[in-house]
């Protein structure tokens, strides 16, 4: 007879509430009334994710003590639900940017069962105390975002983007595994800390695992070298699912590629912290370089996503408490940015019927002053400008890079957002500089309805990205006691 | 209520802009609004001017609030004497440059206007930030609205200069921001009271790129061509005239106080620049084809000469630079806002196709005249006084320093004369329409302020020139750098709180340069 582990419910409750929701979904794909089933999924599934929502800051009210949950398979403690709470808002904003996407209404409830699914996944994922959970939560969201980014067969392009993603990612997937196995074989342990407890620091097929690992995490995060799908991902995915994907799959990857590194692998830090600065750099030349020359607004967005990741592997890199403070301050801002920008295109796109450039964005700002001036506000944030938190963001890292020591890698930083500024900018001249009518560009189909709830959640990412530059200290101290759980 | 004082000049403009952009206003209501929103903002100067004890020389009307206490960063703003007036001049610019926007009646008025206040406040705030992470805040803010006033109310080839523009500005306030960095963790605290003398050569020169490029100084200066040329007058006031002056102050607040040796180090080819930019312009504007680039190739050497003051190393030459800042804010802008009434009423600055304006036009030869005198540095003018007190002050560094300063003023005359002869004398211009009007009533209420200034400032310049810095001439931190220590105050602290140094007067033959004693050579390693 096995022993039936005691199942922490609670601890797993963000995670298993998406999953029920995720089942509901299916549900009412089959029986709710066609005219009806849009409504009423949308409404589902942003009740799950803010549910989830609810759930996770519950959860990381009563989580102060770190511990380890359901037969040490899982981790409870305030890193991993402070990560949930920021995976449920994306999801739930999510929700609000789709809901207007011109998507085959038969399948609707479907792609919003597959959306909470992969939320589900990734709050799992982020709470993984082992090498098999881990695996089995990458693969969970990994698997809903492939179809979801395949899953608008109208769209040219969406399918390609899809099959793309599956095959980069599944070696990821695999390079991950493999990773997973050769650290297992070493040490003889699955959970993070019996691994370290293990005490192999420095042994040759530990630290491939090691590499291994963080290069398959690397591949969820998007950072270059590993990035080749995201472009292709990013601009071939129906929007919305673009927006989750570079906001939610980022804070997952990160928040775990952290966790994993600092308490399965604290005796090999100097090796690992030199090998995520790597990246960093790596990151932070190719997003930028690569973003300079993309027309597509999609694309320049998926580049900077590549670019951000750089940035947040150095507070990373950095493996200090100011360097968690600063991911963990980071991801809220970018996460807020990422899913507003993509959102403000969104809008555009549905106005336009195609893809939307840097020369069909003309004229965008004046003729739509809200979402004109937030994705003005959400490119300065990701540029790093004041009066976004996208500055104190970039301004932990680089403090946490010089307290490490390492000033080469504030200058890399640097150097990069001053070629950022050149596409980031750009943005900002297209949609103001030049007149629509220069262009003669006529909207599909005459004018778009306004969109209510697309911007309710542009209004939601525009609070956080504002306010989280005057609420630092707050976010710092949520983030500080976040951070206390890894006992760096 | 004191406290809230600068507090209030800083977001009074940022909350206008907010109304002016939110309300549903028209072209004429919003242009009123803003214009009033700037009125008021000059009255509140008054008023906080009024309660500014100019004796002092500590920080008055602050205000502090924690902000990020993780890093020691605050919300602490305040201000000295020198900033008093550089706040002054900043309002009583912006107001006249936003009532020429509403006289002119931009179109897309709530977002232009609304851009205009946030410069406003955001200049307001550079100049009293007390906090180094605040500074770079306002400091990056002002970018934000110059960037899209220049792009969209600019002229046929703005996109080429925006891009120029951000490029310059972007590199330089980064390479700040890896500054800020380094020196705040360096020293546990942003605050700029608290932060004591750094000695690294780096982050100096991050410091200096970025005032170097805002302020323009040679060879920064690539940006300025395109950039003014392509402007809106008002915007091309704005930033010659204000925004500039970020950098300089940037130089006179930060980088000289708070890197008092490497300042020494770097002196000489600081002082080149200078003389460079200040000679180099003034030859540039001597040659230029058309009357913006006459003004903004001034505007290069006056930044020159202001830091010559600024680098001087002594009272003459700082007070020199304080006054002319204000000066040169005051020109500048005037001569900009006439340069575009002229390009309203000719659609063209180039000198070729002017001339004879002045015939019928007796308003504005009045006015350009006037502005153009005093710009040239004639004696009883106000920048003179400033321009003299640079030059005696460059003259004790070095003599050569004063050389060329004193040449450079020969040659503002060659050009600001040219300018003036180019557009208002000569032959009628074939751009020139027989029906142009002289200057209307708007334009005159915006530009005679300006001039009247100007000419009040020239029969009492020691108004600024003498309380720039307090009764004991010193301020906190600026002290410990450049020497300019009244007598008897105490520089370098110590633990216990003893004087380690104490400054005597002496009797230099100017009788107003102050020397440290022999103790105060230790100030240094006290420093460190």
């Amino acid at each position: 007879v096995i022993d039936k582990p005691h199942v922490d419910w609670f601890a797993l409750s963000p995670s298993l509430s998406l999953t029920a929701v995720a089942g509901v979904l299916l549900l009412v794909a089959v029986l709710v009334p066609r005219s009806a089933r849009k409504p009423v999924a949308a409404f589902v599934a942003f009740a799950g994710f803010v549910g989830s929502f609810v759930l996770a800051v519950l959860l990381y009210d009563r989580s102060a003590q770190a511990v380890t949950a359901v037969h040490d398979a899982i981790f409870r403690d305030r890193w991993a639900a402070l990560a949930q709470v920021l995976l449920a808002g994306s999801g739930a904003v999510a929700v609000l940017i789709s809901y207007r996407e011109r998507m085959r209404e038969e399948h609707i409830a479907e792609y919003y069962a597959l959306l909470t699914a992969a939320g589900a996944g990734m709050a799992f994922f982020v709470q993984a105390s082992n090498l098999m959970t881990l695996f089995l939560g990458l693969e969970w969201f990994s698997i809903a975002l492939y179809v979801l980014t395949a899953i608008d067969i109208d769209l040219i392009g969406s399918l390609e983007a899809g099959l793309k993603y599956l095959i980069v990612g599944a070696v990821g997937s695999a390079t991950l595994l493999f990773g997973s196995a050769l650290v297992y074989g070493t040490t003889g342990q699955l959970s993070f800390d019996k691994i370290a407890a293990a005490g192999h620091g420095h042994d040759a097929m530990l630290v491939a695992g090691l590499a291994m690992v963080i290069v398959g995490l690397a591949f969820k995060a998007s950072a270059a070298p590993f990035h080749m799908w995201t472009p292709d991902a990013y601009q071939g995915a129906p929007t919305p699912v673009t927006a989750f994907m570079s906001s939610a799959t980022k804070i997952a990857a990160l928040v775990v590629t952290y966790r994993v590194l600092t308490t399965a692998f604290p005796h090999d830090q100097r090796l690992w912290s030199g090998a995520v600065a790597a990246i960093a750099i790596v990151s932070l030349a190719w997003g930028n370089i690569g973003a300079l020359v993309q027309r597509n607004v999609k694309r320049i967005l998926a580049y900077s996503s590549v670019s951000h990741a750089g940035f947040m592997l150095i507070g990373i890199a950095a493996a200090s408490a100011l360097g968690e403070r600063a991911l963990v301050y980071y991801l809220i801002p970018y996460a807020a940015m990422s899913l507003g920008s993509f959102a403000v295109v969104a809008a555009r796109e549905r106005e336009l019927g195609v893809p939307v450039t840097l020369q069909n964005l003309a004229g965008f700002g004046w003729e739509r002053p809200f979402l004109g001036l937030s994705m003005w506000v959400f490119v300065l944030g990701m540029l790093g400008f004041p009066l976004t938190g996208g500055f104190f963001g970039k301004f932990y890292v680089f403090a946490a890079a010089y307290r490490h020591g390492w000033w080469w890698l504030i200058l890399a930083g640097v150097i990069a957002t001053m070629i950022s500024a050149y596409y980031y900018l750009g943005i900002v001249r297209a949609m103001y500089f030049r007149e629509s009518a220069e262009l003669q560009l006529a909207p599909a189909g005459g004018s778009p309805d306004r969109e209510l709830l697309l911007s309710a959640g542009v209004l939601i990412c525009l609070v956080v990205t504002v306010g989280s530059f005057f609420a630092v200290q707050p976010l710092i101290d949520v983030a500080r006691h976040a951070a206390q759980a890894l006992g760096v | 209520m004191d406290h809230w004082l600068t507090t209030i000049l800083i977001f009074l403009p940022v909350a206008g802009a907010l109304v002016v952009a939110a309300l549903p206003l028209s072209r004429y209501w919003a242009g009123s609004i803003a214009s009033l929103i700037s009125l008021i903002e000059v009255g509140l100067w008054i008023i906080s001017a009024t309660r500014f004890q100019f004796g002092s020389s500590l920080l008055q009307l602050d205000q502090r609030r924690s902000w990020v206490s993780d890093l020691n960063i605050s919300y602490h703003v305040g201000q000295y004497a020198f900033s008093v007036w550089l706040v002054g001049v900043t309002t009583v610019v912006m107001a006249a440059c936003v009532t020429y926007g509403w006289w002119v009646g931009r179109d897309r008025a709530r977002a232009y206007f609304a851009l205009m206040l946030l410069l406003t406040g955001a200049v307001v705030g550079v100049f009293t930030a007390q906090d180094l992470l605040l500074f770079y805040a306002f400091f990056e803010a002002m970018l934000i609205p110059l960037y899209v006033l220049i792009g969209v109310w600019g002229g046929a080839d703005r996109l080429r200069a925006t891009l120029t523009f951000v490029i310059y500005t972007v590199v330089g306030s980064l390479l700040m921001l890896a500054s800020i960095v380094a020196y705040g963790l360096q020293q546990g605290t942003f605050d700029l009271t608290q932060m004591g003398p750094s000695n690294s050569t780096w982050l100096f020169l991050g410091f200096v790129v970025a005032f170097a490029i805002k302020s323009p100084l040679f060879p920064f200066h690539g940006w300025l061509p395109s950039t003014y040329r392509e402007s809106p007058p008002e915007v091309s006031a704005v930033l010659s005239g204000i925004v500039s002056k970020a950098g300089l102050y940037g130089l006179l607040r930060i980088a000289i106080p708070k890197f008092p040796g490497v300042v020494d180090d770097w002196r000489v080819v600081l002082l080149v620049l200078a003389s460079i930019s200040l000679v180099y312009g003034s030859l540039l504007a001597w040659r230029a084809p058309d009357f913006r680039g006459v003004v903004m190739y001034s505007s290069l050497a006056q930044s020159g000469l202001i830091v010559l003051g600024l680098l001087a190393n002594n009272d003459l030459g700082v007070d020199g630079a304080v006054l002319q800042m204000v000066n040169h804010a005051l020109m500048s802008s005037t001569l900009f806002l006439l340069a575009g009434m002229v390009e309203r009423r000719t659609s063209t600055g180039e000198f070729a196709l002017l001339g004879g304006m002045a015939r019928g036009r007796p308003a504005l030869a009045t006015v350009m005249m006037t502005a153009g005198i005093i710009s040239l540095a004639v004696p009883l003018s106000t920048s003179f006084a400033g321009e003299f007190l640079i030059l005696a002050g460059a003259f004790q560094q070095h003599w050569a320093w004063a050389v060329i300063g004193a040449g450079a003023i020969v040659l503002a005359a060659m050009y600001m004369l040219r300018a003036i002869s180019a557009v208002l004398h000569q032959e009628v211009g074939p751009a020139v329409p027989e029906s142009a009007l002289d200057l209307r009533e708007g334009e005159l209420a915006v530009v005679v302020p300006l001039v009247l200034c100007l000419i009040a400032l020239s029969a009492y310049p020691n108004l600024i020139s003498g309380h720039a810095f307090g009764e004991n001439r010193a301020f906190v931190g600026f002290t410990q750098a450049t020497n300019t220590l009244g007598p008897g105050t105490c520089a370098g602290s110590t633990t216990d709180g003893s004087c380690q140094t104490k400054i005597v007067k002496s009797t230099s033959a100017s009788g107003r340069a102050l020397n440290v004693d022999p103790a105060a050579s230790t100030l240094e390693m006290v420093a460190k």
